[in-house]
């Protein structure tokens, strides 16, 4: 039988596929006494055995699809469950105390945990986690779970997960992943720009996608109505087969417009740029008319890896964006990392908010090592295009301050080594902080150019996690309050000759558009597949016309009176 | 039952992927082979015996192996410790 759910359309475009589900299985149980050892004792060979033989396949996946490196690990892995020091304590375990294998597992490995984690040598610390790698394994399968492998997938298949985090979604096959489903998240999680990155439909929040889908079912992923039916009936199958290529042909009609400027029907030039996080996006961007690059989040060269990026892996990324763009502009985001967006090899303490807490250029000016190397790999870079950089959830002048002058260092010194840097970087700052909307007009006359980070100014204005379902209603884009921040920025931006960009979400989303091109600013940088669609609005609006528009929403008291204004205009 | 002493001279230590070819190595034989170093004495079959040793530059270790097949197993073992220069 058909059902279906509903979400939130995250990214745009249909799929119809089966589910894989990507959930952590449940690995409780409960210590019991065995009568039968012998039998118990069997019973965790065949464990063994098991992971094992997964483990090998794995292994020879990873070795011919990511390389020997990567398929290193899971020999240690298999050394492990090889190891008589590591399964004969097991046996004898269940021998004398009469346990249940999985005890004998659990009390085994802890204790080889213990003595690892305890180690002065981070190498051998860290050896900790392929034990626990390897106990998940065995015991998955003494209670019969499977532990799902993102990177064996070898069909085309609709992920299904709680949540998506960078490193799963770094981990999945393009080729294969057709779209996902999220219990949670919403337009501006990960796991949604992700999607939009990758060019797949995604339908996130629908609260129950992983308790209503089993692995294998038939879905229909509707990425712009935000419904999923699970198991649909044919006849709906056709009628989506037919709709997905509607969209297509709508893409189609979009393509044409793939050359031409981004300009409104009086004659008013803005740029439409994209979001990019890997220098593998920069071909997504080219191919849908991007004039450039307005956020290249650095923080994803830093994620899914063991260790800081060296400056020579920077600055080959960046040199191969820069290039890649072709003398376009570029504007790159220092690292942003903390908040939601932790590295394994970054250890900070936890903290009670950490969205406003240590991250983005606040840890930068206190582990200025890492500051620096990035910005020499940015700097040495720089001859290869139009390079801009800009610093994340700069508060105060101070942090500005601070942060131009170890930019500046870094430059003198690579002008000491001899090392060729452009003289024409312009330093920018992301305006994500209500503080810093409000006083723009003095931090105009210092940077070279604003880019207004929506996504946290609307949760920083709102004092509303935007991870947080039940305050979702107070994300609001178009709530006056924030219109008037954007504009004191867009106005003190201009009062000093310089220019003001748009990176968040809001920048692509066709209500705001109107009111944004009003509101006088110069840069919409979006997801790099929002661009074409975005340009085919702008030729249609007058910019006179949303002036008055801009002015007349400034002057709403409510976010519904400004949308319900919008669409009356738009129309 | 034959003994042979080494001195580690591998600047990392025993880790990681030395670790691995001495275990891999080992398990080829069916003698009982240990490797014992600082008086501690672990069963060199075993990756996590042998990374629990923790063993550094510098490090006087000495291989043991009893059974049938003794002889082959510590040339086996010696090869590799050289080949790899990990200790001689």
């Amino acid at each position: 039988m058909s059902t279906m759910i509903k979400g939130i359309a995250a990214s745009s475009g249909i799929a119809i596929a089966k589910a894989y589900r990507l959930v952590e299985p449940d690995l409780s149980f409960s210590k019991t006494t065995v009568e039968d050892t012998e039998a118990e004792i069997n019973r965790l060979r065949k464990a063994f055995d098991e992971a094992r033989s997964q483990v090998e396949g794995i292994k020879n996946y990873a070795h011919e699809n990511l390389g020997a490196d990567k398929a290193a690990i899971f020999d240690a892995h298999l050394l492990i469950l090889n190891d008589p020091e590591m399964v004969n304590p097991m046996e004898e375990k269940i021998q004398n105390e009469k346990v249940n294998a999985e005890s004998a597992l659990q009390e085994t490995t802890d204790m080889f945990i213990t003595i690892f984690e305890s180690m002065d040598n981070e190498y051998m610390r860290e050896r900790a986690a392929d034990i626990r790698d390897v106990r998940k394994r065995v015991l998955a399968s003494l209670l019969n779970v499977t532990i799902p492998n993102p990177s064996l997938i070898s069909e085309e298949v609709i992920v299904v997960a709680e949540d998506l985090t960078p490193s799963d979604t770094a981990q999945l096959n393009r080729n294969f992943v057709k779209g996902f489903t999220t219990d949670i998240g919403g337009r501006t999680s990960h796991s949604a720009i992700m999607a939009r990155s990758l060019e797949i439909p995604a339908v996130v929040g629908t609260k129950t996608a992983t308790s209503d889908i089993n692995h294998g079912d038939l879905l229909i992923l509707d990425g712009l109505s935000g419904e999923v039916h699970i198991n649909p009936t044919e006849e709906l199958v056709e009628i989506y087969k037919k709709k997905h290529e509607e969209y297509k042909a709508q893409l189609a009609e979009w393509a044409k417009l793939l050359n031409e400027p981004s300009v409104s029907k009086d004659g008013h030039h803005v740029e439409l740029v994209a979001n990019i996080g890997t220098p593998n996006d920069v071909e997504g961007a080219n191919q849908n008319g991007a004039e450039g690059v307005g956020l290249f989040r650095t923080e994803f060269l830093y994620m899914g890896r063991d260790e800081f990026p060296s400056e020579e892996d920077q600055f080959n990324s960046y040199k191969a964006v820069l290039e890649g763009m072709a003398g376009k502009p570029v504007v790159v985001r220092t690292l942003d990392i903390g908040g939601d967006k932790e590295l394994s090899y970054l250890k900070l303490p936890a903290e009670m908010n950490p969205f406003l807490g240590f991250r983005a250029i606040r840890l930068c000016l206190e582990h200025t090592d890492m500051f620096r190397t990035q910005l020499r790999a940015l700097l040495r870079a720089s001859v290869y295009g139009n390079l801009k950089i800009m610093f994340p959830m700069i508060a105060t002048l101070d942090e500005f301050r601070r942060a131009k002058q170890i930019f500046l260092e870094e430059k003198e010194k690579l002008a000491n080594e001899g090392i060729p840097t452009s003289d024409s970087i312009e330093l920018g700052m992301m305006v994500e902080i209500p503080s810093s909307a409000v006083l723009a007009d003095q931090f105009a006359k210092e940077v070279d150019f604003f880019s207004i980070g929506t996504n946290d100014l609307i949760q920083y204005t709102m004092a509303a996690d935007r991870m947080n379902e039940r305050v979702s209603y107070l994300y609001q884009p178009y709530n006056p309050s924030i219109l008037r921040l954007i504009k004191m920025v867009i106005d003190a931006s201009h009062k000093e000759g310089k220019w003001t960009g748009m990176c968040g979400e809001m920048a692509g989303d066709e209500t705001a558009i109107p009111l944004l091109l009003g509101l006088g600013l110069d840069e919409f940088s979006m997801s790099a597949t929002s661009i074409l669609k975005a340009r085919s609005l702008i030729r249609k609006l007058s910019k006179a016309e949303m002036e008055q528009l801009a002015n007349e929403a400034l002057q709403k008291s409510t976010v519904d009176e400004v949308i319900a204004l919008v669409e009356k205009a738009v129309q | 039952m034959v003994e042979k002493t080494y001195t580690v001279v591998d600047s990392t230590g025993i880790h990681a992927r030395p670790a691995t070819l001495l275990v891999q190595t080992a398990s080829k034989f069916s003698s009982d082979i240990s490797l014992e170093y600082k008086g501690k004495k672990v069963n060199l079959k075993s990756i996590m015996g042998v990374m629990s040793l923790g063993i550094g530059q510098g490090a006087e270790i000495k291989i043991t192996a009893e059974g049938s097949d003794e002889e082959n197993a510590l040339n086996a073992i010696d090869e590799l410790l050289k080949k790899e220069g990990l200790a001689e």
